[in-house]
């Protein structure tokens, strides 16, 4: 019987800061044992468990694209006990990947449509995922435009600011990047909160996904902005966080309702949510 | 089918018997309580109980149980490597548990064997498990077990059935399992027809003294929301102190912490019962918290067992009426209240 709870082992191939506060660091993983890595196959939206001997699991939504093959990417906060060793890790040594777990963005009902992706601060990953899957070659013919809001307190605080930087240049995507105030002279995007932005920059919910993906208070200012342009609930995708442990909806701490964020989730509708409690 | 019956010294040492080919739980009393133990360091099986203080969920689904293992030590080639540890799945038995008890292992199977993710150690355990279930005669004032698909001689998810009759027990088998369990014993003789009109008659009088019932009827039909944001939720939840006993005792309350211990270079990861009424079992590691006010936990374990449960899996109620959050909270809130208060909002 395949045990769920049992993590993969990997090795830190690489660790790269994000953000000028230090907080932020994305661990590309390889998996010790390549048959692993044929297991561990993904969708963007997922999230995995990163497990540490000694100190526990964390889930942390997946940064990387199943486009880029052969590594697995995690942008991770430093926050609590695993987050904080995590940070002091290098690169080289052993640790452990539960999942891919839960569900994933609607990528089939999104196909031929166009999709509006809003994200804030470090819940950029699995949108940077959706991004990188969606322009790779093989995929980009399968959507109409696709269109980036994408906030961070300050120019520092942005996430994988190369990449940003290379889409800019892109005409097959319409990158709109923010910050909620810099005294940069050389900044050349945009200065304002997400939601904002959002009513500014996008035009129309015509045949269209949105999918917003930030902290609260910022999805709580952008879903009006989406509804007043016409996004039905049903279209508009939000990812939840919760407190989890196990991942596979066995451990009963991350419902809201009778649904659990790890395994129903953590992609959920607005149409969904509203008939949820509002307990998240 | 087997229907046999024993002397109460013949019963004895029949599950002295059974130990060469299961390992047999069976209720021993402890000071003024019973609970299950294994039967063994001259342990004395005890049948003179209304219930266990303790359901037999931890033989199933133990308090703490280790899940794997793994070694810091750097010299080690798998150091850093969470690794399965060999278990004892060996066939067992639980004998003596009431068909409440045994109802719940068949409301949280869903759970733990969903068609999704299998936890393999739940699985294995519950497979190498043969269940005796015990009728109750003297039903206690705080079970409510007819009104939510259970009942004192319910033979639901039991492979046998004891029923005591004053001076011996009938011990009926009900699946295979129970069968090989009965046919392996060389003692008892086959049940005659005056011993089981005697149990006939001793289960319908048994559900006569069940006096507590609660409403179910409309608990699907309520709309999630509504029933979320009632208005009795403040008083139900205000004399509540967070204690988890009612987690604790619950038969069908299944929640687990993950948690690594090490001692050294050595250590393991084990999962412990965990409860919805502690704040910290829903702290994000932001701070944020969606349920750090104490109304929000009381009616999350309410509206997951009645609403959410229900909801979810279509299976009823996640409830098997034994009773025991009524008898122990110390603050005397009452589930057969809430039932009613749900049903009827």
């Amino acid at each position: 019987m395949h045990n769920p709870y049992l993590p993969y082992p990997v090795r830190i191939d690489q660790i790269t800061t994000e953000t000028e506060d230090r907080n932020l660091k994305t661990f590309r993983f390889v998996f010790l044992d390549p048959e692993d890595e044929k297991k561990f196959s993904y969708i963007p939206g997922q999230f995995a468990e990163l497990s540490i001997a000694g100190k526990g699991e964390i889930p942390i939504g997946i940064a990387s694209s199943p486009t880029e093959g052969g590594v697995v990417t995690f942008t991770v906060n430093k926050v609590g006990q695993v987050t904080n060793y995590l940070h002091n890790m290098k690169e080289g040594e052993v640790m452990g990947i539960r999942g891919p777990l839960g569900n994933w963005y609607p990528w089939e009902e999104m196909e031929g449509k166009n999709v509006v992706i809003i994200g804030g601060g470090f819940a950029f990953t699995t949108l940077r995922s959706s991004i990188v899957y969606m322009i790779h070659p093989d995929n980009r013919p399968r959507f109409k435009d696709i269109t980036v809001v994408y906030g961070a307190r300050n120019p520092g605080m942005l996430l994988y600011k190369d990449e940003l930087a290379a889409w800019e240049q892109r005409d097959d995507i319409n990158m709109h990047i923010t910050v909620d105030a810099t005294d940069d002279p050389n900044w050349k995007y945009n200065v304002g909160f997400v939601p904002t932005v959002t009513e500014q920059k996008i035009k129309s919910a015509d045949d269209a996904f949105a999918i917003v993906c930030g902290p609260p208070i910022m999805i709580k200012f952008t879903q009006p902005v989406l509804e007043k342009l016409g996004f039905p609930a049903e279209k508009i995708i939000l990812s939840l966080e919760m407190r989890m442990k196990c991942g596979i909806g066995i451990c009963g701490r991350c419902n809201i309702g009778d649904q659990y964020v790890c395994k129903d989730g953590p992609v959920f509708s607005l149409a969904q949510l509203k008939r949820m409690p509002p307990e998240y | 089918m087997l229907e046999k019956s024993f002397t109460k010294e013949e019963w004895t040492e029949a599950l002295k018997e059974l130990q060469s080919a299961y390992k047999v739980f069976v209720p021993v009393k402890e000071g003024d309580f019973h609970n299950f133990r294994p039967l063994k360091n001259g342990a004395k099986p005890s049948f003179d109980f209304q219930n266990t203080r303790l359901s037999a969920k931890s033989i199933i689904f133990p308090q703490s149980e280790r899940m794997f293992e793994y070694s810091l030590d750097d010299s080690k080639e798998d150091a850093h490597i969470i690794k399965e540890t060999p278990k004892d799945f060996s066939t067992q038995a639980i004998v003596g548990i009431r068909p409440c008890d045994a109802l719940a292992f068949q409301l949280v199977r869903i759970n733990f064997d969903n068609p999704q993710y299998r936890d393999p150690w739940w699985i294995q355990r519950m497979n190498a498990t043969t269940i005796v279930g015990f009728g109750c005669n003297e039903p206690c004032a705080s079970c409510f077990c007819t009104s939510v698909g259970s009942g004192p001689f319910c033979e639901k998810g039991l492979d046998a059935l004891m029923v005591d009759l004053g001076d011996r027990f009938l011990v009926k088998s009900l699946t295979t399992k129970g069968e090989a369990l009965l046919g392996a014993l060389k003692s008892g003789k086959k049940a005659d027809g005056t011993v089981l009109k005697q149990a006939q008659e001793l289960a319908k009088g048994s559900e006569k003294k069940i006096s507590s019932t609660v409403p179910t009827d409309r608990l699907k039909d309520k709309v999630v929301n509504e029933l979320f944001s009632a208005h009795f939720w403040e008083r139900i939840s205000f004399a509540c102190i967070n204690c988890g006993t009612c987690t604790y005792l619950c038969p069908t309350c299944w929640c687990f912490d993950i948690q690594d211990e090490t001692c050294g270079k050595e250590g393991d990861r084990i999962r412990n019962w965990d409860a919805c009424m502690f704040p910290i079992f829903t702290l994000h590691g932001s701070g944020h918290n969606p349920r750090d006010k104490k109304l929000q936990r009381v009616r999350q374990r309410f509206m997951h067992k009645l609403k959410y449960y229900v909801d979810k899996y279509e299976n009823g109620v996640a409830c098997v009426g034994c009773g025991r959050c009524v008898q122990f909270c110390p603050v005397n809130i009452d589930i057969r209240e809430v039932f009613g208060l749900m049903n009827g909002y």
